[in-house]
């Protein structure tokens, strides 16, 4: 086991990378979806089936990327975990009430006698709004070291709502592939009105984080290591400008590359994400834990490794598949 | 009420939610798997057919599982953050195990197996309806494992006040765990057929006569016929087991105060826990010596070896455990004797054709009593899991930490503030679901029947196929 230098460095880092990654994974992936069930009162019954057909094969799948990093932040940083989630106890507490009612309405929209249908379609575009809301104000508190001040909650509340209008936004993307005519181009408005979110989301937490944090300040604006960084603010900005002109453009002819603006919105998440990972790191819980202090044992970790490393190509291999299967425009969900 | 009171609610609330779901899914899915294989050997569209009305109370229920098992992954940080801190290089891994071989595997190929059957191929079809039912067990494995390390611990070693493993064979293998395992996986299969049984039963009474209602209440009748007896068995090797590991929880179990010999087996009782005695006891002599070491004046272990010399008390409160485990065990009765009866009146002959009288040779009132059954299976899982989880307090895991070591500050008002959301979603939803079961029912029933459908693969036949 020592073969690669000592456990106790390596192994948490691995892990927190691992975090990291099902995190991303899970805001592209139920992002989407999310934001899909945030769109829901601005369409029509015929187009909300449509939508909700869009999503039907994949939502408990994307839903599962959540629980792995929750899991992984258990099992593998127990003592951050208890202290995280603790102080977001009520967030929390809301936002699994959003998931159960988005979850379930899914299945009951469709099944439940048709009076319900209406009642069941508020449930899920309530569920998801208010698991956005939770997510993104979860985050505020976060990057604000969650402690509750009348300005971290404010700010806190502003990241609320971007992270919503992101989800939304990423949820148009989504439609716009995975539809045509009337509700793509209903879709392509959607996103044109939400890329301002994405943009002003992304900017607020990058300003807000070296002022936060007199260390993460250094990081971003000292020499040399500025310098390396330059390219994640570059990049963000040479997609949000072609987002910009593409979606001005759609729908292209014959509708080829329609995934391309949902490609751009995936690569926008990932600088966003990777600076504020790079801003983080080696904090857990911000300016208080650092990943080795609640790191759990090394021989621990490792076992969850040796399954992590087989299990983890596997599936990513079937989720590959389950894409592919039902690629393409999305047609009537059916059991037959 | 002080926080831990609350938690402890909130978590009983929580999970028993949860677990009614997969207690449907597990065997449920390993139900369709059959089903599908019997469509796809025989072409006969009953089995297809009844396939297709359990898939929908399959995704249904499975939708359920997946939300609360999320709420499920939360509940140790915000309300337990002790105990992930205490054994969390034990439960860490096995939990790991569980979300990467189990519910990524149930997830996927669940899309694939609900919405593919016109887009794959049959095999992929099949297997995938093969691989979510695999992936519910999987998952039933690895969280036994883990809660039956809770009941008994052993391959750690303790540094520090905190748990490192030391064995991983005998922390996957410890002593409860096969007679758990067991014994959760036949309660779920019993639970099904049941289920499968009386909404079966519940279509034939309002005319919906198909061939495929008919093989499903067969299918639930016979499943239910064969599986009680084992489960009897097994319950009873568990009970002998538990005896060895967790004495106080048997004691508590049979309402028994004082260590004896020739001990009675008490049919009825109100255990009092602040006098340490039962009243209006009734009881059968000697039973209890000889169902639990098998001669008929063995001493068995009382409460009162549980109290320490200065008063603390070491074993669960009496009279929660004692009653739980007579609702399991008298539903497990009632079951035996409900599907014993069924299944000799499906095999009856005509006396004139000589024909098995199958299910018109049901009585009304035995059709009732099968749709007044339909939720019996979870009658006796939770009372089940209330006789195990109660009965292990005040530890929360066996002789190595308390519940109350455990505990999470958060004051008080924020918890009930949640218990009591939940507890209106819980309502609520519970509600639809077991009104939806039964308007699915209704509609099957008169709606238009399902035609004999080609099975077949690609494009072409999912837009030939009209839509449901
Ligand atoms: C359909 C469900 C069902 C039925 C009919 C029965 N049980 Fe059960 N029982 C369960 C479902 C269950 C369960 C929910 O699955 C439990 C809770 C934890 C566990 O492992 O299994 C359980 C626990 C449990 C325990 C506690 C073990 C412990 O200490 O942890 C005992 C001793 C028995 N059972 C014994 C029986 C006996 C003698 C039965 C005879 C009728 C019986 N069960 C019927
Ligand atoms: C296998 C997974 C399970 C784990 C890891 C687990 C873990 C726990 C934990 C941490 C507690 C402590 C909190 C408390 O004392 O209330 C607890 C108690 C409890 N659990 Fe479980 N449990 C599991 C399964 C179940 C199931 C399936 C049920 C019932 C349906 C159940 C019913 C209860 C009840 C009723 C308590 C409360 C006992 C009391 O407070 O007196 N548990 N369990
Ligand atoms: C404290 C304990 C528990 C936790 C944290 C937990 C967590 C979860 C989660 C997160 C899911 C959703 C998986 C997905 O996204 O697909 C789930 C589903 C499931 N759980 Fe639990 N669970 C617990 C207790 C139990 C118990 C006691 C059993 C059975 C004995 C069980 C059996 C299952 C099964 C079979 C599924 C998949 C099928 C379904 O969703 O209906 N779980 N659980």
């Amino acid at each position: 086991m020592d073969t690669f230098g000592d456990p106790a460095v390596w192994l948490p880092f691995v892990f927190a990378s691992l975090m990291g990654l099902s995190i991303l994974i899970y805001v592209v992936l139920d992002g989407f979806d999310l934001g899909v069930g945030v769109l829901f009162p601005f369409a029509n019954e015929d187009e909300k089936d449509r939508m909700i057909a869009s999503i039907g094969p994949f939502w408990d799948a994307n839903e599962t990327w959540l629980v792995l990093a929750i899991g992984l932040l258990l099992v593998a940083f127990p003592t951050a975990h208890g202290e995280i989630l603790t102080s977001l106890y009520l967030p929390v507490a809301l936002m699994l009430i959003g998931l159960i009612l988005r979850g379930v309405a899914f299945e009951f929209r469709v099944k439940a006698p048709a009076a319900y249908k209406t009642l069941w379609n508020n449930a899920f575009f309530v569920g998801s709004l208010i698991t956005s809301l939770c997510q993104g104000f979860m985050l505020g508190m976060y990057v604000m070291g969650l402690d509750y001040t009348l300005g971290h909650v404010l700010f806190a509340i502003v990241t609320a709502v971007f992270l919503t209008v992101g989800y939304s936004f990423i949820g148009a993307t989504w439609i716009i592939h995975k539809t045509d005519e009337h509700l793509q181009r209903k879709a392509v408005a959607w996103a044109k009105g939400g890329i301002w979110g994405l943009v002003l989301g992304i900017a607020a937490i990058s300003l807000a984080t070296p002022f936060v944090s007199a260390r993460i300040f250094d990081k971003w604006f000292t020499f040399p290591d500025a310098l390396y960084l330059a390219p994640f603010p570059i990049a963000s900005g040479m997609l949000v400008v072609s987002l910009w002109v593409m979606l001005r453009r759609m729908p292209f002819v014959d509708d080829r590359k329609s995934w391309l603006p949902f490609a751009a919105a995936t690569g926008l998440w990932v600088t966003a994400f990777s600076g504020m990972a790079y801003s983080f790191y080696p904090y857990v819980v911000p300016e208080k834990i650092t990943i080795y202090e609640a790191a759990s044992a090394p021989e621990s970790l490792f076992i969850i490794l040796i399954g992590t490393c087989i299990v983890l190509p596997t599936i990513i291999g079937y989720t590959v598949l389950a894409y592919y299967i039902f690629r393409g425009k999305a047609t009537e969900l059916t059991y037959d | 009420m002080e926080t831990l009171l609350l938690s402890r609610i909130q978590f009983a609330a929580n999970i028993s939610f949860h677990i009614l779901f997969p207690t449907i899914t597990i065997a449920l899915g390993w139900l369709l798997f059959y089903f599908r294989i019997r469509y796809n050997r025989s072409g006969e569209a009953r089995w297809m057919e009844a396939y297709q009305f359990w898939v929908k109370i399959f995704a249904l229920s499975f939708a359920m599982g997946v939300v609360s098992g999320i709420t499920m992954s939360f509940q140790f940080g915000t309300n337990w953050p002790g105990f992930m801190e205490t054994v969390g290089n034990i439960a860490g891994p096995l939990l790991a195990y569980e979300i990467m071989t189990a519910f990524f595997l149930e997830a996927v190929f669940l899309g694939i197996m609900l919405f593919g059957f016109s887009k794959v191929p049959r095999w992929l079809h099949t297997g995938a309806t093969f691989l979510v039912a695999f992936g519910t067990l999987m998952s039933t494995f690895w969280i036994i494992v883990l809660n039956s390390w809770m009941h008994t611990p052993q391959g750690f070693e303790m540094i520090d006040g905190v748990a490192y493993a030391t064995n991983w064979s005998e922390i996957i293998f410890n002593p409860s765990m096969p007679y758990r395992f067991g014994h959760m996986v036949l309660a779920s299969f019993l639970t099904c057929s049941f289920l499968i049984a009386g909404v079966s039963a519940f279509r034939w009474l309002i005319g919906g006569r198909t061939e495929g209602v008919r093989v499903a209440l067969r299918t639930g009748v016979f499943a239910a016929a064969l599986l009680i007896p084992v489960q009897i068995f097994v319950g009873d090797m568990h009970g002998l087991n538990t005896k060895e590991y967790q004495p106080a929880k048997v004691a508590a179990m049979e309402g028994h105060w004082e260590t004896s010999g020739n001990v009675p087996l008490i049919l009825f009782a109100i255990p009092d826990d602040e006098a340490r005695e039962n009243r209006y006891e009734i009881g059968i002599p000697n039973l209890g010596s000889y169902i639990l070491t098998h001669t008929w004046d063995g001493e068995i272990k009382g409460l009162d070896a549980f109290v320490a010399e200065d008063g603390t008390v070491m074993h669960p409160r009496v009279a929660p455990v004692f009653w739980s485990f007579r609702v399991m065990v008298g539903t497990g009765m009632a079951m035996l004797l409900l599907s014993w009866t069924a299944s000799w009146m499906l095999l009856r002959r005509n006396k004139e054709t000589g024909e098995r009288r199958g299910v018109e040779g049901l009585p009304k009132v035995m059709l009732f009593a099968l749709v007044g059954m339909s939720f019996s299976g979870w009658l006796a899982t939770l009372a089940g899991w209330y006789t195990t989880e109660i009965g292990r307090q005040p530890w929360l895991v066996q002789g190595v930490m308390t519940t109350k070591q455990a505990v999470a500050d958060v004051p008080a008002p924020m918890v009930l503030s949640t218990l009591i959301a939940y507890l209106v979603v819980y309502a609520i939803l519970l509600g639809a679901y077991v009104g939806c079961i039964f308007y699915l029912a209704r509609r099957a029933a008169h709606g238009k029947k399902i035609e004999q459908r080609v099975p077949g693969s690609g494009a072409a036949e999912a837009r030939a196929i009209p839509a449901e």
